[in-house]
């Protein structure tokens, strides 16, 4: 049930709709689609089921007086330090894919294009995955995203270095971007992305990403997403992946920082003998809100979901889990599982964790847990019994509690500096 | 080394301890035993500092410092240790990250300067061979995992690696095999010096054929009702604890 538009949101969406851009790189229909879809429906609020602790409406209106673009170049210098040695580092800054900070293509098999070069194109893939009338976020990027950086990996090319995106916002005054991905690898193909997030401005930005990644027969995405934007950025986060037969896409979602992160991750699986893994690890302090939203879409039989989020909550923020996995007719056969752990460290934290399994196959494995609790007082006392103060003792518990998740990140480099980040926050 | 003086010690307004008095010298070994519910474990968590225990009477002094007002942490770095009757589980540290996280906030508390990476290795393999632990053990995470006599010699394994002046075996002996438990005695007595102490909490004697107390006590009902030498062991493993609560029973 889809709650009525607010006024707020009309006026967002025609104070935004007034700076942005024509998109000519989806296809005209599609645009019209997101256009209609946000005039009917408009931000989310409260209301909206999916957006219960989102309220994006209300967020926008209470923390942005303006929605400009005014944005600012940046020096090869600030943005250093998010680069990965051991990989291919391109930027998108604002919004847009810059060459000039990006480092060279120096192996085979990779096209990078800047979105725009679709424009005029009737057979663009952008848009093919995501479409407008599902998701006011996606229409908002359908309707509004200036432009975006595409990836495309060639058949059978196994990609030896890590790619990276790094997403850089720098803003002058408040402002809205919606940078965009598409990720294409073709049958036989293999590649470890990094999509790094970060806002290096001194304004507020609210950033509507959106990534579509296509995996087709055979190939293999590991990938990251490294969400570091710090308390000046209110972002939607979108993913939404199109597995077609024995693919594999592997994510690892970490959250460092952001106001407001909402992450929309979607994976669907419309190949069979696919496999998905959605793994999560955000820790959460003073007010912030991290809200992860994950689908997993079984379309077809023989396929395999594994899902792992956890949760580290201080002060008076919010974490929220809501992972669906919904196992459509056909799909039997189908082993799904899902498991969402928790810990809250004060007594104004919240976190609200829900699993949603929908199954209308009947020859299916699927299971999911959830759990939220304290530190052990156990373990905590045991710590000490040996020695270990109180703020080392939590510090090795709360690094346990993260190694599950963290272990999975297998670029060394980007693993040290996550746990180097962690043992400053905790 | 430490002395205890009618402590009282409550969990949840019931109290346990009903006034004990102890006094523990350097190179000494003393015995507690005492059947189910008699409050030995309750002494041992309360001399560790273990909140969910509330003193209510009593003090206790710790080479002259007072034991009762110093957090967990102060206490182990004083050089009490605890073998634990239930060793934790603690999934994803390490006991190697643990005994050097450990070992360095002591020697931080004691000025020192962090141990080096070589000596502390060193300091592992030495102390792995005292408890025959598998080196496999010591790389895995805290305890999981941990067969029962693994955990218990693990315990002792990490006495041994932190050196305590003062340590508890808190029925470190229950759940273990002869061997296991002649392996676990075994160490104990290679690390007793003239400088350290032990108080060695047990419901059988059977452990006392390996480690040789010098004093042995009887808790019963909160309280030492009888204190003697070794043989005083024996008499209670002939006689049962039936007599000795009939005794005080009535009292």
């Amino acid at each position: 049930m889809i709650a009525e538009k607010s006024q707020t949101a009309q006026k967002i969406i025609d104070s935004i709709s007034a700076s942005a851009q024509k998109v000519n790189f989806i296809s005209g229909n599609e645009v019209e689609e997101a256009f209609t879809y946000l005039e009917n429906k408009g931000i989310p609020n409260a209301k909206h089921e999916e957006y219960k602790y989102c309220n994006f409406d209300g967020i926008l209106k209470k923390e942005f007086k303006n929605f400009y673009q005014k944005f600012t170049e940046v020096a090869a210098s600030e943005i250093k330090k998010y680069k990965l040695n051991e990989a291919i580092n391109l930027v998108v800054l604002n919004g847009n894919y810059n060459e000039a900070l990006s480092d060279k293509i120096i192996v085979k098999g990779i096209t990078i294009k800047n979105l725009q070069n679709f424009s005029g194109n009737n057979l663009t893939p952008i848009a093919s995955i995501a479409k407008s009338n599902t998701d006011a976020f996606v229409a908002f990027s359908n309707a509004f995203s200036g432009n975006g950086i595409y990836l495309e990996v060639e058949n059978a090319n196994v990609i030896p270095m890590p790619v990276q995106i790094i997403y850089v916002n720098c803003a002058l005054e408040d402002s809205w971007v919606s940078p965009r991905s598409f990720v294409h690898l073709q049958k036989n193909a293999e590649l470890t992305l990094t999509e790094r997030f970060v806002n290096i401005g001194k304004a507020k930005v609210f950033s509507n990403f959106l990534s579509e990644k296509l995996i087709e027969e055979n190939a293999k995405l590991i990938s990251y997403t490294i969400q570091q934007e710090g308390s000046l950025t209110y972002s939607v986060n979108t993913n939404q992946v199109h597995l077609k037969s024995n693919s594999v896409y592997d994510n690892t979602t970490i959250t460092l920082s952001g106001q407001v992160v909402r992450n929309n991750h979607h994976a669907v699986l419309i190949g069979e003998n696919s496999v998905a893994h959605l793994n999560g690890l955000f820790f959460t302090g003073g007010t912030q809100l991290v809200d992860n939203h994950t689908l997993m879409d079984h379309q077809v039989p023989n396929c395999e979901s594994n899902e792992l989020y956890k949760g580290v909550v201080n002060d008076k923020s919010t974490g929220v889990f809501n992972g669906k996995i919904f196992v459509r007719k056909d799909a039997q056969k189908t082993n799904a599982f899902q498991s969402s752990k928790n810990i809250l460290l004060s007594d104004d934290g919240a976190i609200n964790a829900k699993p949603q399994l929908e199954i209308y196959a009947n020859d299916v494995k699927c299971s999911h847990g959830t759990s939220t609790g304290k530190i052990d007082d156990a373990a905590l006392f045991y710590l000490k019994a040996r020695g270990i103060g109180d703020a080392s003792a939590k510090k090795l518990l709360l690094r346990a509690f993260a190694n599950e998740v963290i272990d999975k990140i297998e670029i060394e480099s980007l693993k040290e500096e996550i746990e180097t980040e962690l043992n400053t926050s905790f | 080394m430490i002395s205890i003086k009618n402590l009282h010690a409550s969990v949840n307004g019931k109290e346990i301890l009903k006034g004990i008095n102890l006094e523990i010298k350097a190179g000494e070994i003393h015995a507690i035993m005492g059947p189910n519910g008699s409050g030995k474990s309750t002494l041992s968590s309360v001399l560790a500092g273990k909140e969910d225990y509330e003193v209510t009477e009593g003090e206790v002094f710790f080479n002259g410092k007072n034991l009762l007002e110093m957090s967990p942490e102060d206490r182990a770095r004083e050089g009490l240790f605890l073998a634990f009757q239930y060793p934790i589980e603690i999934p994803g540290v390490s006991n190697i990250n643990f005994l050097k996280t450990a070992i360095n906030e002591i020697r931080s508390y004691k000025g020192q300067e962090p141990i080096e990476a070589k000596d502390f290795l060193a300091l592992v393999k030495e102390k792995q061979k005292l408890v025959e632990l598998d080196a496999k053990l010591t790389n895995r995470s805290v305890n999981e995992g941990f067969s029962g006599g693994e955990k218990k010699r693990n315990e002792i394994f990490q006495m041994a690696m932190l050196e305590p002046t003062f340590a508890i075996l808190d029925e470190t002996d229950s759940g273990l095999d002869i061997d296991a438990l002649k392996i676990v005695a075994n160490g104990v007595n290679k690390l007793k010096t003239n400088n350290n102490a032990f108080m060695v909490i047990t419901h059988y004697q059977r452990l006392l054929d390996y480690i040789v107390p010098d004093f042995v006590h009887i808790l019963y009902n909160g309280k030492i009702v009888k204190s003697g030498t070794k043989e005083l062991a024996l008499e209670l493993e002939a006689k049962g604890y039936d007599e000795i609560k009939s005794k005080f029973e009535t009292i």
